[in-house]
């Protein structure tokens, strides 16, 4: 995972509620092996029709994604953050996200930040024709004009976020804390640790 | 001193909590872990490229499902029918060759035992009470109906699993949805959890796990309680839980995977501790009456887009919310629908029977008791039953259950996720729409343009012999 410090850059002013993972990425899109090339995909009924931000000139490569209440909600397909990094897209700014996709673009790089409703309706209206700053250290969105907004982003997942670190690597450094813990399992609760090796 | 009392959710976390640390950040050990096609290869792929093995492969269940073409999957000779599409075939191919990779036991597309992931976990009795289970797909939360703490997980996550048998997290707060009196005669499970979502929106689950309680939820079946909990990631919660009781032991009791001899009474035995306490305090409670519930159905592209079946498509501007209402108004123009209009009066002319919400045994024979004697309407061009896997198949055919709805005008096919998400070749057309007893109503859902009605298996066949959304109470 690259590190992430400052974004700064158009923001596309989007601005919807309840964006579900299918709206990110239809499940035509699913049948990848591969994380690469989902960007073209993003967004295909949104952008089915004319006028979209999407395919307004104005914010193509915009780092930054403006949206509403309960963003990612639906499916847990992780190919919604890779069709989003593959856009371009660093950090989506919104009031709430659901749960999976919060996780899922944290561990792809993208940074998620929560603000509340009258501050994002002022960043869309700032987006329309100018950019927006992201500075994850102090924890803030500033404009061009007056605003600074701060926002909360978990201790653990800022630390990562800013060193690139990759979670799998972190863990795997925990064994001797996991092994421990399975061997008191197996002493505990034999019966769950068998899983598929059928019982004789 | 007398420990806290805890919640469910609070004695299943506990047990599986390997390390907390100071950051609130706690590693959680996973009990199981099912793996399908369309959520792995990228997993599998990274630890390949890093170097890293599958810590404990017994603990993972591989099957495919969200691809398969559920139309026959073996020629006359026995032989296996390429699948058409190279994508679909493409990414099958990857799960078959993964597996054994990493030594990880894997369900062939036509094995018998074969089905939707979540129909195959409790089935096999590889989701027992108690445990952690995590899976790539969000509908994970199903095998809260066992009494299992089961959420969905990104691919990143399935990665960690497979490298680490943990994952990080923080633990979630906790919701009791609490159902007071019984159900209504022809009122099933899937109305109840379409209600409760109708209720908190679906975002009302968010950062929650969800305990459903109240002696309704006690009555259900395992098939039933797997149904509620299946959507409550449709309510934002990740995870749904009921807790264990008889009617779980009973149904896992001599299932492949479950345990056996001794093992089973130590499991038993704690199995019964797996309840909230008395006195033990949910971070947010919601009470619904269900005498107040109806069989349902969906009029928008939101699962909390419901109304009784009795009911009108409603008015954008009788929505509160400013955004509610410009979300209802698209809503409304993607489904063709207009406000005042009866939902009995929407005719459908596509139904799907089927998915992890609807798929299992008691779904098909509930639908099939709509069906006997009866026949699909004209208008009804083309409807499907879609078994949750090759066991369900097989006990609906030794029940005569697949005759009724073959008679009946429906096609009869084999196990996957079919048209519930169309990575299939089910797909419902542009601009038609489709009683089914899946569990999104996404725009394009089920395919481009298509308009989606969520009911419960017994709605949806009442849908079929109306051709249109009726009341299955009023068939008689």
């Amino acid at each position: 995972m690259e590190a992430v410090s400052t974004i700064e850059g158009r923001a596309y002013p989007f601005g919807a509620k309840n964006v579900d993972t299918d709206v990110i990425i239809s499940a035509e899109w699913l049948k990848t092996i591969t994380r690469e090339g989902l960007g073209q995909g993003a967004f295909e009924s949104v952008r089915a029709k004319p006028g979209n931000v999407f395919d307004d000139p104005e914010y193509a490569g915009a780092p930054v994604l403006i949206a509403g209440d309960n963003f990612g909600c639906g499916s847990s397909r992780e190919h919604a953050a890779w069709a989003l990094l593959d856009m371009g897209i660093k950090a989506v700014i919104a009031p709430s996200f659901s749960d999976i996709f919060s996780g899922n673009a944290f561990k792809n790089g993208i940074l998620t930040v929560e603000l509340p409703q009258d501050q994002i309706d002022r960043l869309m209206e700032v987006a329309k024709d100018h950019p927006v700053f992201i500075d994850l250290e102090s924890q803030t969105v500033t404009t061009p004009f007056q605003d600074r907004f701060t926002f909360d982003v978990d201790p653990f997942r800022k630390h990562c976020l800013m060193n690139g670190l990759d979670e799998v690597g972190l863990t795997l450094e925990q064994d001797a804390v996991i092994s421990k813990y399975e061997t008191g399992r197996q002493d505990k609760m034999a019966w769950l640790a068998k899983g598929t090796e059928t019982y004789a | 001193m007398p420990n806290k009392p805890r919640t469910l959710y609070d004695k299943i976390w506990d047990a599986h909590e390997v390390e907390r640390r100071d950051d609130g950040t706690s590693i959680l050990y996973i009990d199981r872990h099912l793996v399908h096609e369309v959520t792995s290869p990228q997993a599998f792929e990274a630890l390949r490229m890093t170097g890293r093995t599958v810590r404990r492969p017994e603990l993972t269940l591989a099957v495919p499902d969200h691809n398969l073409p559920t139309t026959p999957r073996l020629d006359d000779a026995g032989n296996r029918i390429p699948i058409a599409d190279p994508m679909s075939a493409q990414q099958l191919a990857a799960l078959e060759r993964n597996a054994p990779d990493f030594g990880i036991r894997y369900i062939d597309a036509n094995h018998v035992t074969q089905g939707i992931v979540h129909v195959v976990g409790p089935e096999q009795g590889f989701s027992l009470p108690g445990s952690t289970i995590v899976c790539g797909d969000s509908h994970t939360a199903s095998h809260g109906g066992i009494g299992a703490l089961a959420f969905g997980i990104g691919t990143s996550e399935v990665e960690h699993v497979l490298a680490t048998q943990t994952l990080l997290l923080k633990r979630s707060k906790s919701m009791e949805v609490r159902v007071e009196g019984t159900l209504g005669e022809g009122v099933s499970a899937k109305d109840l959890i379409l209600h409760i979502i109708g209720v908190i929106g679906t975002a009302g689950g968010t950062g929650h796990v969800i305990e459903y309680r109240g002696p309704e939820f006690e009555a259900m079946s395992v098939e039933e309680r797997l149904t509620v909990c299946n959507m409550s990631i449709e309510g934002g919660a990740r995870a749904g839980l009921i807790a264990p009781d008889e009617t779980v032991f009973r149904y896992l009791k001599g299932r492949p995977l479950a345990p056996k001899g001794a093992d089973w009474d130590e499991a038993l035995a704690y199995w019964k501790t797996l309840h909230s306490d008395e006195g033990a305090v949910f971070n947010k409670s919601v009470t619904i009456q269900a005498s107040e519930v109806e069989p349902t159905v969906t009029w928008g592209t939101s699962p909390e887009d419901v109304v009784a079946i009795g009911g009108v498509v409603p008015d954008p501007a009788s929505f509160a919310d400013p955004s509610k209402q410009e979300a209802a108004a698209k809503s409304l123009e993607y489904m063709g629908l207009t406000p005042g209009q009866r939902m009995q009066d929407v005719p459908v002319e596509n139904i799907f029977i089927g998915s992890c919400t609807n798929s299992r045994i008691e779904d098909l024979r509930a639908a099939a008791k709509v069906l006997s004697g009866r026949k699909k309407a004209d208008n009804v061009k083309w409807a499907i039953v879609v078994p949750g896997s090759g066991l369900v198949k097989q006990m609906a055919e030794d029940e005569g259950i697949d005759a009724i709805f073959k008679a009946a005008g429906f096609e009869w096919r084999e196990p996957g996720c079919s048209a519930c998400l169309g990575m299939n070749p089910d797909k419902v057309p542009p601009g038609e729409r489709c009683a089914s007893t899946s569990n999104r109503n996404f725009v394009g859902r089920q395919g481009p343009g298509a308009r989606t009605h969520l009911v419960s298996p017994a709605m949806a066949a009442a849908a079929a012999v109306a051709g249109r959304l009726a009341d299955v109470r009023e068939l008689g």
